[in-house]
């Protein structure tokens, strides 16, 4: 995104061809960013403007007060923070063990293992709903921000992408450390997971928007405030009777999208990057 | 032969990752075959050999067979136009047209918000009477229409939710591709007196093809997973209109609590998933290496 690239150069394009292609383009990004432009007039004006688009609408806070107080979100969002955190940690430490013995290890059945491990690029736990709860059920984690997180902490993506980028470490590099003396786990801490950086941010920006965002299994798994999900919290919330009050519902909405979205608009380059580099295989 | 110390090492280092993958992807995925030719145990009456009795009664299901269309129907819908828009949005952002920051934070936003927040707003906009769509095509002096009420205009909205969730999303890989590409082709076609669809259609799409088929795997595999925004916005209504197969999935194994029959739907899945797979190691894995 550095350069800007044209791809399409003019091609003796008429001022008026562009002229319009341009309008396109911004009739598509109107397009794009008016339901989330709905969302934020609804829940920052009184109720009795949620449908009437005047300019001198009063501004509120209010229904983000009345949403919060409705229903127990401070610990959702810590329940989705706890959730989040633990899934990224143990995806980023088995990830990056298992990457580490793909890329730079020779053992029989490597290869075997690999094609097992990339089975859940397309099985993914999103839909063993079925086992997977009776699995959780059996080992008495039912209701347990753990059993919401388990199923994601071996991520084939994670693996796969490791062990790419681990795969183009010069070799010269492990050997140097090897011949000092340094274990196999000191020259992953030491000289593959720094050269990673770049791959860690990006999957970790991915991995903590997909179970920020998750809904269907964790609505399965929880079943009480203190486990329950922000998605799954605001599902509960407005699906409750809330006298389809819109101003409130569109505020908890914003609400739990906050920290997502802003954290996209701070660091936009970062995030696009990252779904890039996650994105090419 | 390789060194014991290596193998052992490499086996340890692998063996939490596998652990987990075992349990949680590749044993449900045996378990659910073997349990889809069981009955569902009730109390005091453990689950028996019942042999094809679950599919039997799928093939007789309509509602399965509903759901099975809705889903076909709804991937046909939401990938070609998903792609094509992803397509254009990716030239659009990069190339030299005014506002480009804007358009591209407009395009990716829906991207990184959460399906059953943004769910929620689309039921707002489609709701009869007072929903901003309402709105519009009252402005317009059209007749009033319950977009999501009506069962045949159900899966239609549905379409469009999944179009703008996913185009963005989609434009990312384009957009990583485009800047791979370099300028010099275009600049030759031009010389070469090539008009801009030409060019598109010989030298841009071809090189852009391997990117395609990556899209349209996830396009795939989206379109069997993405099912949240049924829980908000429809439950699969009105008359089983907006049922997709992992929300009936869903619906038999955790409302109906019948885990065999919802074993047999969960092979379905499996299986679409796997012809998946095959056409993806049949055609993209071809040119793409993991060495």
């Amino acid at each position: 995104m550095s350069r800007p690239a044209s791809p399409l150069p003019a091609f003796g394009l008429s001022p008026a061809g562009r002229a319009l292609e341009t309008a396109g383009a911004w009739l598509l990004g109107l397009l794009w960013i008016l339901p989330l432009a709905y969302a934020v007039w609804t829940a920052f004006h009184p109720s009795a403007f949620s449908t009437r688009f005047e300019l001198g609408a009063p501004l509120t806070l209010q229904n983000f007060v009345n949403a919060w107080q409705a229903a127990p979100f401070a610990r959702y969002f810590l329940n989705t923070t706890m959730l989040v955190t633990m899934v990224l940690a143990a995806q980023l430490v088995l990830g990056t063990l298992a990457a580490y013995a793909l890329a730079r290890f020779e053992f029989r059945g490597r290869d075997l293992v690999f094609g097992l491990i990339l089975l859940q690029l397309m099985v993914m736990p999103d839909v063993l709903i079925v086992e997977n709860y009776a699995t959780m059920n059996a080992l008495g984690l039912r209701d347990t921000i753990v059993a919401i997180g388990l199923p994601y902490f071996a991520s084939a993506f994670g693996i796969f992408l490791l062990r790419q980028t681990f795969k183009t470490v010069p070799r010269e590099l492990d050997d140097a450390a090897r011949v000092e003396g340094a274990s196999a786990l000191q020259v992953l801490l030491k000289v593959y997971v720094p050269l990673a950086r770049p791959v860690y941010l990006a999957y970790a920006l991915v991995s903590v928007s997909y179970h920020w965002n998750n809904f269907l299994w964790p609505l399965i798994v929880s079943n009480s405030v203190e486990t329950r999900p922000l998605t799954v919290g605001l599902q509960v919330f407005s699906s409750t009777d809330q006298g389809v009050d819109w101003s409130i519902i569109t505020a908890a909405t914003l609400m739990t999208s906050a920290p997502l979205l802003i954290g996209f608009l701070l660091f936009q380059r970062q995030f696009v990057q990252s779904f890039m580099r996650a994105g090419i295989r | 032969m390789f060194r014991l110390a290596d193998r052992v090492t490499a086996w340890l280092l692998l063996l939490p990752a596998l652990a987990l993958l075992v349990a949680f992807t590749h044993w449900p995925a045996l378990a659910t075959l073997w349990h889809s030719v069981m009955s569902t145990p009730k109390k005091g009456r453990p689950a028996r050999f019942v042999g094809l009795d679950n599919y039997r009664g799928m093939v007789e299901d309509e509602v399965f067979w509903q759901a099975l269309w809705n889903n076909l129907i709804f991937a046909a819908g939401t990938i070609p136009v998903s792609i094509a828009l992803a397509i254009s949005m990716a030239l659009w952002v990069n190339g030299r047209i005014g506002g480009r920051g804007f358009l591209r934070l407009a395009y990716f936003t829906p991207t990184v918000l959460p399906m059953i927040a943004v769910a929620n707003i689309w039921l707002f906009f489609y709701t009869p009477q007072y929903g901003l769509l309402e709105q519009i095509t009252h402005g317009l002096g059209l007749p009033s229409h319950n977009w999501l009420g009506d069962k045949h205009t159900v899966l239609g909205a549905m379409i469009v939710v999944a179009i703008w969730k996913e185009a963005g999303f989609f434009m990312i890989f384009y957009l990583a591709a485009l800047q791979g590409i370099s300028p010099s082709l275009a600049e030759a076609a031009a010389l070469e007196g090539a008009s801009r669809w030409q060019y598109f259609r010989r030298v841009l799409f071809p090189l852009l093809m391997p990117t395609t088929l990556f899209v349209l795997i996830n396009a795939l595999i989206n379109s069997v997973r993405m099912v949240d925004h049924i829980f908000v916005m429809t439950r699969g209504g009105p008359d089983n209109a907006s049922t997709l197969l992992l929300y009936y999935i869903y619906q038999v194994g955790f409302s109906f609590w019948d885990s065999g029959y919802a074993a047999a739907l969960t092979v379905v899945v499996l299986v679409i998933l796997g012809a998946v797979a095959v056409f993806q190691f049949g055609f993209l894995e071809r040119r793409t290496h993991y060495r």
